[in-house]
C-alpha cells in the first residue's frame, strides 16, 4: 500500500531528465579545492600545508570536535595552498587547493568492485570507522553520521529509515545509486542497523521510481529486517520529519529530534558510503552528482571527486548552455543558486541544476489575497502568510509563538503562492532573528 | 567568466497558478447563473450586470489613479467579480443610478478605503448590497416576475417575503404554501428574486467547479447550509404549523449565492479549515435567526458581514493543525 505524510505538500513538475542515465565516472580534474567545512558542525582543522604530497584517501583536515568530521583528499598530487575560496553558500571558506598528479590511492583502500557482503565487526567499531571516513548525511543536510548513530542518553532507536525518496525535482543521483548499487546499499543498511542495534529498517521510495522499488523489494528478501515502503509522490517527502510520518505514522514533536519517536533517518547515498567505509576502508571523497536542466545538452549522473569545480562538471555534460540564467547547487526547491562556476562539489552536493534565463527570474509580487494556500500546503502546519508579515514587521515574539522555528524551509509556500509573494525569504529572516533571540536568552 | 549568473534564495521554481487565474475561475463559475438570469429576466439582467461591472472597474481605476495615486489594478479580476456579485444581489428592474451608487460603496468604501485587494475586512459586494438595501429599500425589494413562471404580473414578493408576511399575519404555513413556488421550482430556478439567486442548481454547479479547481474548499458552504438546515429542521419538527421545512430554507433566497460565492470570498474569510467551519456555522446561525425572528425576510448578507468582522479574531485564535502536536 502506498503511504505518504498527511499535512500539506505540493507537486512540482518532476522533470527527472537524467533518470535513465547510468552513473559515469567524471574524468579526473586538474586541480581541486576541498573546503574543510562540508558538514553541519565545527569546521575540520587542516593538517597539510603548501607543498605537501597527498594521496587519494589521505586525511587533509582533522575533525575538531564531536560534531565535526574528517576531510580526506580526493586526488593525489601536491598541495598548492591552504586558503579561502567561495563555496555554494557564497561565502569564502577555508579549504585545501591541490594540483592533481596521477591517481595514487592510500594502500588501505580495497579498490575491487566485488561485493563484500559478510562482516564481523561490532557496533562501536562500525561507528568509529564511519567517523574516521568522514561520512555525513548525503541527502543534503550533511549532518555527521556518527553523531546520529549515538542516541542521547535515555533514548533508544527502534527503526532505521532509509531515505530513497529524492523528492526534489530534477535530481536522480539517489535513484541511479539504488539501481546500480542496490546490494552495496543493503549491506550499508545492515551495518547501520548493527551500529544502532535495531532489528528493523525501512527504505522509503516514491512510486515515480518503480524500477528502484521493484529491484530493492526483490533484493531485500535476502536481507533480514529490511523492508521497502513505496510512497505516493509528494514534496517534501524527503524531509526527515515527513518521511518518518509517512512510514511510521509518528510525528516528531516540535523542536525534537527523530530519535524522540525512536527513528533514525539516513539517505541511501549515506548507506552506500557506510558500506564503502566499513567494507572497503574507503573514506568519503567522491559522490554521485546529477547535472541537469532543460537547456543542458546531456543531462547526466557522474561519480565526482569532492573538490571538483562546478565548471568541470558542466563541461562534461555538454558545456554551459547559451540560455543559462541560474546555476543551482542542489534541487530547484531547496538548492542554492551559486554565483560562480568555481564553486566546488562538496559532500552535500546532490546535483547541479542549470536553469534557463526565462525560468530564473522571479515575477513581481502582488497583494496577498488570503487564499490560504500557503497554510494548506505547509507540511509543518504553519501559517506562512502570517509568519511573513510578523517577520516583515519584526514582531518576533509572536513569530516564535506561531512556531517560526518549526519551518523546514521546504519552499512549498513560496512555490504555491498565486501572488508570487516571497514568503520563505521573509520567514528565513524571521527564523534567523528568533534563533538569535532564543540563543541570547539561554546565555 | 563572462556570464553573470542570477542568484536568489530558494525555491527556484514556481507553480504556474496566479491570482488573476483564480479570479477568472470565479468569474467562469458565475457564468451559468448569469446566463440563466438573462434568460429569465431578459436583457434587463444583462443591462444591470454590465452597468455594475463597468461602474466597479471605473471606480477602482479612478480612485486608485486620481485619489490615492497608486498604480491601478483593474486587470486583476477582483473588481470584475465584485461587479457581477453586486448585480447578482439586485432585482433586474433596479434603476441604473442605484447600481452606480452601490458600486461606489462597494469599491470605494468596501475595498479601497481598507487598502485595496487583500486588505478589505468585508466582502465589497456585500457592503454595496447592504448600502443599497438600507438606502433604497423599495427599489431593492420589488422583484420582477420570472418569465418562466407564467404568472401574469409585473412584480412579486420572494418566497421568503411571502412566508414572513403570512406568519406575521397569523396565517398557518399550510395556507401560505399554496401561494409559494414548489421546492422543485426553487431548485432549478423558476422563481422571482435577485439576478443571481434564483437557480440553486446552477449556483451549485458553479460551486462544484470552484471546488474542483481548488478555488474554494467545502468547509464554508457546507457548514453554512448544514447549520441552516439543522436549525430550520428543529423548528419545523417542533411546530410545522408556523415553520416551513428546512429544504425550503436552504433553497430560497440568497442562501446558495451567499454560501457558495459570497461567504467564500478569500480575502474576508478565515485562513484554515477549523476557522472556516466556525465562520460557516456562525453565518448559518445568524442567517436563520434573522429569517425566523428578525424584521427582514432574508439575513444572509448581514450574517456574512457580521462574520467577516469576526474573521480576524478567528484567525488570531484558531490555528491550523500543527505538525508534531501542540
Amino acid at each position: 500500500m502506498l503511504k505518504t505524510f498527511k499535512l500539506g505538500g505540493v507537486h512540482p513538475p518532476e522533470n527527472k531528465l537524467s533518470a535513465d542515465k547510468e552513473i559515469q565516472v567524471l574524468p579526473l580534474p586538474k586541480s581541486v579545492f576541498i573546503p574543510v567545512a562540508q558538514h553541519i558542525g565545527a569546521p575540520a582543522t587542516p593538517t597539510v600545508k603548501r607543498g605537501d604530497e597527498v594521496k587519494v584517501g589521505q586525511v587533509i583536515a582533522k575533525s575538531s570536535s564531536f560534531v565535526s568530521t574528517n576531510i580526506h583528499s580526493s586526488v593525489s598530487g601536491k598541495v598548492k595552498k591552504v586558503d579561502f575560496s567561495e563555496d555554494s553558500s557564497g561565502y569564502p571558506k577555508q579549504g585545501v587547493f591541490i594540483d592533481v598528479a596521477g591517481d595514487e590511492w592510500i594502500d588501505e583502500i580495497d579498490r575491487s568492485e566485488e561485493l563484500a557482503r559478510e562482516f564481523d565487526i561490532d557496533g562501536a567499531e562500525i561507528i568509529k570507522k564511519i567517523q574516521e571516513a568522514g561520512i555525513v548525511g548525503l541527502g543534503g543536510a550533511t549532518f555527521p553520521t556518527h553523531v546520529k548513530l549515538v542516541p542521547p542518553k535515555g533514548m533508544k532507536a527502534e527503526v532505521l529509515l532509509i531515505n530513497g525518496v529524492e523528492c526534489e525535482p530534477y535530481l536522480t543521483s539517489d535513484h541511479r545509486l539504488m539501481l546500480e548499487k542496490a546490494d552495496e546499499i543493503l549491506v550499508g543498511i545492515q551495518l547501520l542497523m548493527k551500529a544502532l542495534n535495531v532489528e528493523k529498517a525501512v527504505i522509503g521510495i516514491e512510486n515515480n521510481k518503480p524500477n528502484a522499488i521493484q529491484l530493492l523489494s526483490e533484493k531485500t528478501k535476502n536481507y533480514k529486517g529490511i523492508l521497502v515502503q513505496p510512497l505516493k509522490v509528494k514534496y517534501p517527502q524527503g524531509g526527515e520529519k515527513q518521511l518518518i510520518k509517512a512510514v511510521t505514522g509518528k510525528e516528531v514533536p516540535s523542536g525534537g529530534l527523530p530519535i524522540a519517536v525512536g527513528a533514525v533517518v539516513s539517505n541511501v547515498g549515506t548507506a552506500f558510503a557506510v558500506y564503502e567505509a566499513v567494507q572497503k576502508n574507503k573514506p568519503l571523497f567522491e559522490r554521485v552528482v546529477t547535472i541537469t536542466g532543460k537547456g543542458v545538452s546531456q543531462p547526466s549522473n557522474f561519480k565526482v571527486r569532492i573538490g571538483t569545480s562546478t565548471s568541470e562538471l558542466v563541461e562534461s555534460a555538454g558545456g554551459l548552455p547559451e540560455s543559462t540564467g541560474k546555476v543551482i547547487s542542489g534541487g530547484p526547491m531547496m538548492g542554492r543558486a551559486i554565483a560562480s562556476l568555481e564553486v566546488p562539489v562538496t559532500k552535500g552536493t546532490s546535483g547541479i541544476l542549470i536553469m534557463k534565463e526565462e525560468e530564473s527570474k522571479r515575477k513581481d509580487y502582488i497583494a496577498c489575497i488570503r487564499c490560504s494556500r500557503c497554510v494548506s500546503v505547509c507540511p509543518m502546519g504553519l501559517e506562512p502568510y502570517l509568519l511573513m508579515t510578523l517577520s516583515q514587521k519584526q514582531i518576533f515574539d509572536r513569530a516564535e509563538n506561531d512556531r517560526v522555528m518549526d519551518c523546514i524551509e521546504c519552499g512549498s509556500c513560496s512555490y504555491t503562492c498565486p501572488s508570487d509573494r516571497p514568503l520563505l525569504d521573509y520567514i528565513r529572516f524571521g527564523k534567523g532573528k528568533v534563533g538569535q533571540i532564543i540563543r541570547s536568552k539561554k546565555k | 567568466m563572462s556570464k553573470l549568473l542570477i542568484v536568489s534564495p530558494s525555491p527556484h521554481v514556481h507553480s504556474d497558478d496566479s491570482t488573476q487565474k483564480i479570479m477568472y475561475r470565479v468569474v467562469l463559475a458565475m457564468i451559468p447563473a448569469l446566463a440563466w438570469s438573462v434568460f429569465v429576466f431578459g436583457l434587463d439582467a444583462l443591462r444591470v450586470t454590465i452597468i455594475a461591472v463597468l461602474a466597479c472597474l471605473a471606480f477602482e481605476f479612478l480612485i486608485q489613479k486620481y485619489l490615492i495615486k497608486v498604480k491601478p489594478t483593474v486587470t486583476d479580476g477582483s473588481a470584475l467579480i465584485t461587479g457581477i456579485l453586486l448585480a447578482f444581489n439586485v432585482p433586474s428592474n433596479i434603476p441604473w443610478w442605484i447600481i452606480v451608487i452601490g458600486s461606489l460603496a462597494a469599491i470605494g468604501i468596501g475595498k479601497l478605503s481598507f487598502g485595496g485587494l487583500g486588505h478589505n475586512i468585508f466582502n465589497p459586494a456585500l457592503v454595496g448590497r447592504v448600502f443599497m438595501l438600507i438606502s433604497f429599500p423599495v427599489q431593492m425589494t420589488s422583484w420582477p416576475v420570472n418569465r418562466q413562471s407564467g404568472i401574469d404580473a409585473v412584480t412579486s414578493a420572494t418566497p421568503l417575503g411571502i412566508i414572513k408576511e403570512g406568519i406575521s399575519n397569523g396565517t398557518p404555513i399550510s395556507e401560505i404554501s399554496q401561494s409559494l413556488p414548489s421546492t422543485f421550482e426553487l431548485f432549478w430556478g423558476g422563481i422571482g428574486g435577485s439576478l443571481g439567486e434564483i437557480s440553486a442548481v446552477l449556483l451549485v454547479i458553479g460551486g462544484l467547479y470552484m471546488l474542483y479547481k481548488k478555488v474554494i474548499t467545502w468547509h464554508i458552504p457546507v457548514s453554512i447550509l448544514a447549520t441552516v438546515g439543522v436549525i430550520a429542521g428543529i423548528f419545523w419538527m417542533v411546530n410545522p404549523a408556523i415553520y416551513i421545512n428546512p429544504l425550503y430554507h436552504i433553497l430560497t433566497g440568497g442562501l446558495m449565492l451567499g454560501a457558495i460565492f459570497m461567504a467564500t470570498d478569500m480575502v474576508s474569510s478565515p485562513m484554515n479549515p477549523k476557522g472556516q467551519v466556525i465562520y460557516g456555522v456562525g453565518i448559518g446561525v445568524i442567517t436563520i435567526s434573522i429569517r425566523l425572528f428578525g424584521a427582514y425576510p432574508e439575513g444572509i448578507s448581514f450574517a456574512i458581514l457580521i462574520m467577516n468582522a469576526v474573521t480576524p479574531l478567528i484567525n488570531y485564535y484558531v490555528k491550523p493543525v500543527r505538525f508534531g502536536g501542540k
